[in-house]
């Protein structure tokens, strides 16, 4: 009798036991990899917060989402490919270098070569309308006459 | 006389430019999932506890409508979803996205007590405003909605006989963009 009711009694500090799983919050590793991973996600309800700045609601499911996938072993890749694959480029601080994303990638450097074209085209042009005039003897006179005063 | 006029036309681009850029919603993401499985799942529905997953619904063009009794913006476009409903065939299955809040009281209970008081409140819900949906299922914890891409309540999927994603869209299903664009696709859908 005293042994079943030793044996009910640990069931019961059993049970208590596995009552509350551990907060996710508490395994570091988990936690650093998140932030990692997150700071380069874009938070879609308000576009302009990382998913690891972002308290919106979402953010904090997608963050869940996260945890989880990190916790299945999933790589930083993997993980990132999962939520491109739901929510687009768009989720992404810095999208893949693809057709699609050329323009982006590529646009400023593009303008910034136009830029330079006519710039130096603007250059030459204003070189061959304000020559210096050389100066006639009369001038080069005079220039030396105010020199020595 | 010429160069006049290249800072007029310079102004004209960046007007141009401006008045594309600033009439986009940014809001507006384009779904990488268009064109692909939609996402398999499988949940409890709002009548029982028979669970309900797409697969059920393969041979059929058929509707997923995110909605929650929270979302303001679904009141407006429920009765637009309750009309179509009355007049046409099409299956249209509702996902009732977090019904339960973080803020809501009920969030602290079990998950059970939160499936019952979503199921209670979201009945209600539909009694009052009527019910286009052949079942709505229930994602207490939003990770179908995850799974789906869901970013804000409501959207729209049409969804095709072999369970492809053909059409998605965000925010409230206006009669305009259900004659001009989901009836046209279901029913081109509807003859391949």
């Amino acid at each position: 009798m005293k042994y079943l009711c030793i044996f009910w009694l640990s069931l019961c500090l059993n049970l208590a036991h596995a009552r509350e799983a551990v907060p996710l919050a508490e395994d570091p590793v988990v936690e650093s990899r998140l932030v990692h991973i997150s700071q380069e996600l874009r938070c879609l309800v308000c576009q302009n917060e990382s998913l690891s700045s972002s308290r919106a609601e979402l953010a904090d499911d997608l963050r869940r989402e996260v945890r989880d996938l990190i916790r299945a072993n999933k790589s930083d890749q993997e993980i990132k490919d999962f939520l491109v694959s739901r929510y687009g480029d768009f989720v992404l601080y810095r999208p893949e270098v693809k057709p699609l994303t050329w323009v982006l990638w590529f646009g400023p450097f593009v303008v910034l070569l136009i830029a330079a074209v006519f710039l130096l085209a603007y250059l030459r042009q204003r070189r061959a309308v304000v020559r210096p005039q050389d100066l006639s003897d009369a001038e080069r006179a005079r220039v030396e006459q105010l020199l020595k005063d | 006389m010429k160069k006049v006029f290249i800072p007029l036309v310079l102004f004209i681009c960046l007007v141009i430019f401006l008045a594309i850029g600033l009439n986009r919603d940014p809001r507006e993401i384009p779904s990488p999932l268009i064109g692909k499985p939609a996402p398999a799942f499988s949940l409890v529905t709002l009548e029982s506890d028979k669970t309900f997953s797409p697969a059920q619904m393969l041979g059929k063009v058929w509707m997923f409508n995110v909605w929650a009794t929270w979302c303001v913006a679904c009141r407006e476009e429920h009765p637009v979803l309750v009309a179509f409903a009355e007049k046409n065939q099409t299956p249209i299955v509702g996902l009732s996205y977090k019904e339960i809040q973080p803020q809501d009281p009920a969030a602290k209970q079990s998950d059970a007590i939160k499936l019952q008081v979503a199921r209670e409140r979201s009945a209600v819900w539909l009694q009052r405003h009527g019910n286009p949906y052949t079942t709505s299922v229930m994602d207490l914890d939003g990770r179908v909605g995850i799974q789906y891409g869901v970013y804000g309540v409501p959207e729209t999927y049409v969804i095709d006989q072999q369970g492809v994603i053909r059409f998605k869209h965000v925010g409230a299903v206006t009669p305009q963009l259900l004659a001009e664009k989901i009836l046209p696709l279901m029913q081109s859908l509807g003859k391949s």
